[in-house]
């Protein structure tokens, strides 16, 4: 009897919790708002089958419990029963996997007028790229990454030229505008994650990987490595600012490409052998 | 100790609908079950204390020792996780505790947990004890390598306590130890404590083989007379299941863990792409970190039913035998731990989700991910059937199912968000995947592991175990699991990420300090709350009511043996003859609400058996 009302409250206090709980998503601040909702769709027929089962199982507790002058029930199959849970089963899983999967193929497939943006990942920080006037981001290798290269671009690829290296940690986004996220990283595994964005994927070294998203509001975000990447990983953060057309446009101007970077080391290493020769 | 057995108990025949159609015609002796088609086998018997309770090949003894092993393994994962929740909620007293500590805690409470405690304590412990008791065999057929199961096991462990002392420490990549990081420096324990992991899972798996061997044999192959493979207890399905699963999946963790090894001592490039380390170029290049992930996947994934459904078995059993009712959809129940484990095999890539894999591969594992729910959520139901019109005891054993089944089927149901593929893009590596695999593969596998040790230990002790202390075990463990992993799902909304050592003053944390100050103590109540087990094992042995003959008026043949304890052998002079399945409880006509499975028809004619 006592076990019944502790399990029936525990059911309950579930709900409440779900009800009032302060803890909740952040503000979603891109285009998966498909994805929140296929969470709480699953939250409904998941949940209300979760509290269906309990409740049952209580009922079972209180008007089942043991006495001595009674008898079980002797009933050792019910095909019908079966297979009526059988088919719905099927069906409410099917439901809800059926969103799921459009929203994937929305996932995987990358809108035609998406901005690149290559995020190089390393143990523990981020940069970041971004194509040039032609629109096409060079080609790159790891063994050509140094101080003057950042990014390993092949010098000999004219796409390369005029990428737009930006030497920090934040990335500004045009607002309403899709980006596709170019992942790399030169050690280990990362994850570029700004949870109001809800989308992620991992950096893998060896590999190029992608993801899209159309950034909707306006506001400085915190990026978190979300894939455990060492004893760095709680630190690695980076930040996105989203801005409006003209705001971005600024800033992009304010922007050194690959070619004046390579010219901005070279004069400094002119000068450092000038100095060394005095 | 040959078993000729001449039918010198012959009835006429009276009624033939009770008979078992497998014969394909009516035999006109209603309990005629088919004569033994192989001998016996002859068991040695240990003559010293060392045979008889170290180097042991007693199959019940060698459960046992897997099983105080696992135990020891799991108390040691729980005062990592008692050190991870205190670095969590309450930082300012963990002062002792460095990123490196914090991470190689993770990851040595991780892989204790799944593979030396869970993994360890289902099929080697009650595999070891229960198969042979419960499929009417004297022992396991290979007795002398279950012996060396065992202690290969024990190895295993030894060199994986032994990381905690080499310089560097164990390692901390994480228990799904994926490279690059976990052989490189900037991962704690990449050095002598990744071999020694690498090791002690290889020696694991070799010492898993061995059992497992002999556990998918036995019940193939050393069933008593009458046992068909449909009148075996659930348990045993459970078991043998996941036995063939893990003899399929163990494999290629062992690769893995063989080629991580060769990455890292002999600098091969398995899994090692060209990599850019403190601005010099490492001798590796070509290999692929995903490789890894598959391979690991191709295990892990398994490895949760491994788990999984020993435990679906022996809660099955449980409720039944409790509730006096049989279970309800017995072919049902079986073909769905066989489905379950088949597909078990096509599930793995949805851990990866999101780890660069070829995105296409989403569409086919939500599909099989989801497609596995649908059996699994006909178990659940069952189990809620067995209780229905039942005549249900609410003893300690009882609370642990019904506690399995409030966790599992919260744990879940959050699986079926993780594995609708877009739906798990926000919540992977999230605090909702850590709340949703606590739930439905450590708290509700524990709770049937409470209830299976309340239920078995007259078996194996001969003693009750004091009922009101296990009520107070089962209600702390239970609400406070619960407060522990429930509100955790609510972190991961947020978007905290898992396997962070502290937060700073990320916005998405500080609303949630309050939350994980609650979730510590909730975790250090819990655990002390264990202790309560051990306090009651104590005493019990030491003054405890001494148990009847099958206390709980079971069906098995575990509770027939001709001692209690069983001694080896098991089964005195004669093994026993099985006429009918384990879950004949409550048959209309019976004196009794339970028939034996060793009770002949002709003795229990008046009755109504449906199914035998």
């Amino acid at each position: 009897m006592h076990a019944g009302i502790i399990f029936l409250l525990v059911i309950i206090g579930s709900v409440l919790f779900h009800v009032f709980t302060p803890w909740y998503w952040t503000d979603i601040a891109s285009n998966w708002g498909g994805m929140d909702d296929t969470i709480t769709l699953t939250f409904w027929v998941g949940g209300g089958v979760f509290v269906a089962v309990c409740l049952f199982m209580i009922y079972c507790v209180f008007r089942y419990s043991h006495k001595e002058d009674r008898r079980a029930e002797y009933k050792p199959e019910d095909k019908k029963l079966e297979k009526i849970l059988t088919w719905a089963t099927t069906l409410g899983v099917a439901a809800l996997l059926a969103p799921g999967l459009i929203i994937w193929n929305q996932y995987v497939n990358v809108p035609k007028n998406a901005i690149e943006v290559d995020v190089m990942a390393w143990q523990w920080g981020w940069q970041y790229r971004l194509p040039g006037a032609d629109g096409k981001l060079g080609t790159t290798q790891v063994r050509n990454i140094a101080d003057n290269n950042p990014f390993g671009i092949n010098p000999d690829d004219p796409f390369g030229r005029d990428d737009i290296m930006v030497e920090s940690d934040v990335i500004n986004l045009e607002n309403n505008r899709p980006v596709k996220i170019l992942l790399r990283s030169v050690d280990v595994l990362h994850n570029w994650y700004v949870p109001q964005f809800r989308a992620k994927m991992d950096a893998v070294p060896g590999t190029v990987t992608f993801y899209w998203f159309e950034p909707n509001k306006v506001g400085e975000y915190e990026v978190l490595c979300a894939e455990y990447c060492g004893v760095g990983h709680y630190a690695m953060r980076g930040g996105v600012e989203v801005q409006d057309k003209a705001d971005y446009e600024v800033w992009l101007s304010e922007q050194e490409t690959f070619e004046e970077l390579s010219a901005r080391y070279e004069k400094l290493n002119v000068d450092g052998n000038k100095l060394a020769k005095k | 100790m040959s078993d000729e057995y001449d039918n010198n108990k012959s009835y006429q025949a009276q009624s033939s609908e009770v008979m078992d159609g497998s014969t394909g015609s009516v035999n006109p002796d209603i309990d005629y079950v088919r004569p033994a088609e192989v001998g016996e086998q002859d068991l040695y018997h240990g003559h010293s204390f060392i045979e008889k309770w170290v180097f042991c090949q007693d199959a019940k003894v060698i459960g046992v020792q897997y099983f105080l092993t696992a135990v020891f393994t799991g108390i040691v994962g729980l005062i990592l996780s008692w050190l991870m929740r205190l670095q969590l909620g309450f930082p300012e007293l963990a002062g002792f505790m460095t990123a490196e500590h914090y991470y190689q805690f993770v990851t040595m409470h991780g892989m204790i947990m799944v593979v030396y405690f869970l993994t360890a304590l289902f099929l080697g412990g009650f595999g070891n004890y229960l198969i042979p008791l419960m499929v009417g065999a004297r022992d396991m057929v290979f007795p002398y390598v279950n012996m060396l199961s065992f202690w290969m096991f024990f190895v295993a462990v030894a060199v994986l306590m032994a990381s905690f002392f080499v310089p560097g420490g164990p390692t901390g990549a994480g228990w799904t130890l994926y490279p690059p990081q976990t052989i490189l420096e900037g991962t704690p324990g990449s050095g002598m404590g990744i071999l020694l992991m690498l090791i002690s899972l290889s020696l694991f798996v070799i010492g898993f083989t061995m059992g497992g061997l002999n556990y998918m044999i036995t019940i193939l192959q050393a069933r008593t007379r009458g046992m068909t493979l449909m009148r075996m207890p659930l348990t045993v399905w459970g078991i043998f299941t996941a036995t063939v699963l893990a003899m399929l999946a163990f494999p290629a963790l062992l690769v893995s863990a063989i080629m991580m090894t060769l990455d890292k001592v002999l600098q091969t490039s398995f899994f090692m792409p060209t990599i850019l380390k403190a601005g010099e170029v490492l001798e590796y290049g070509g290999g692929s970190p995903i490789l890894f992930q598959h391979l690991f996947w191709f295990f892990g994934h398994p490895e949760v039913y491994i788990v999984a459904l020993p435990a679906f078995g022996i809660v099955s059993d449980l409720i039944s035998v409790h509730a006096r009712k049989n279970i309800f959809g017995y072919r049902m129940m079986v073909w769905a731990i066989v489905g379950i484990g088949g597909l078990s095999f096509f599930v793995w890539a949805h851990h990866m989700y999101v780890s660069g894999m070829n995105p296409w591969f989403g569409f086919f594992f939500a599909t099989t991910t989801l497609i596995i729910a649908v059996p699994t959520a006909m178990k659940v139901y069952n189990w809620i059937l067995t209780l229905w019109r039942g005549n249900i005891r609410i003893n300690t054993v009882m609370l642990w199912c019904l506690g399995f089944i409030v966790t599992f089927v919260n744990g879940g149901i959050t699986g079926i968000f993780l594995g609708n593929v877009s739906v798990d893009v926000p919540l992977s590596d999230t605090y909702f995947v850590i709340a949703h695999f606590h739930m439905v593969m450590g708290i509700a596998p524990l709770m049937v592991i409470m209830g299976a040790v309340y239920h078995w230990f007259p078996l194996v002790a001969g003693k009750m175990l004091h009922e009101g202390l296990g009520k107070w075990h089962f209600w702390i463990t239970f609400l406070g699991a619960y407060s522990i992993y429930f509100p955790m799902h609510y972190l991961g909304f947020i978007g905290v990420p898992r396997r962070y050592f502290e937060m700073y003053d990320s916005p998405y944390m500080t609303s949630a300090v309050g939350m994980n100050e609650f979730i510590s103590i909730a975790a250090f109540i819990v655990g002390a709350a264990q202790f309560i087990l051990v306090f009651n094992i104590i005493k019990t042995l030491k003054t405890g009511k001494k148990a009847e003959q099958n206390p709980w008026k079971a069906n098995s043949l575990e509770w027939y043996t001709s001692t209690v304890p069983p001694e080896h052998g098991n089964f005195g002079e004669r093994l026993p003859v099985v006429h009918r399945w384990p879950y004949d409880f409550s048959v209309p006509g019976a004196k009794d609400d339970f028939i034996p499975q060793t009770t002949a028809p002709s003795e229990v004619i008046h009755t109504e058996v449906e199914k035998t």
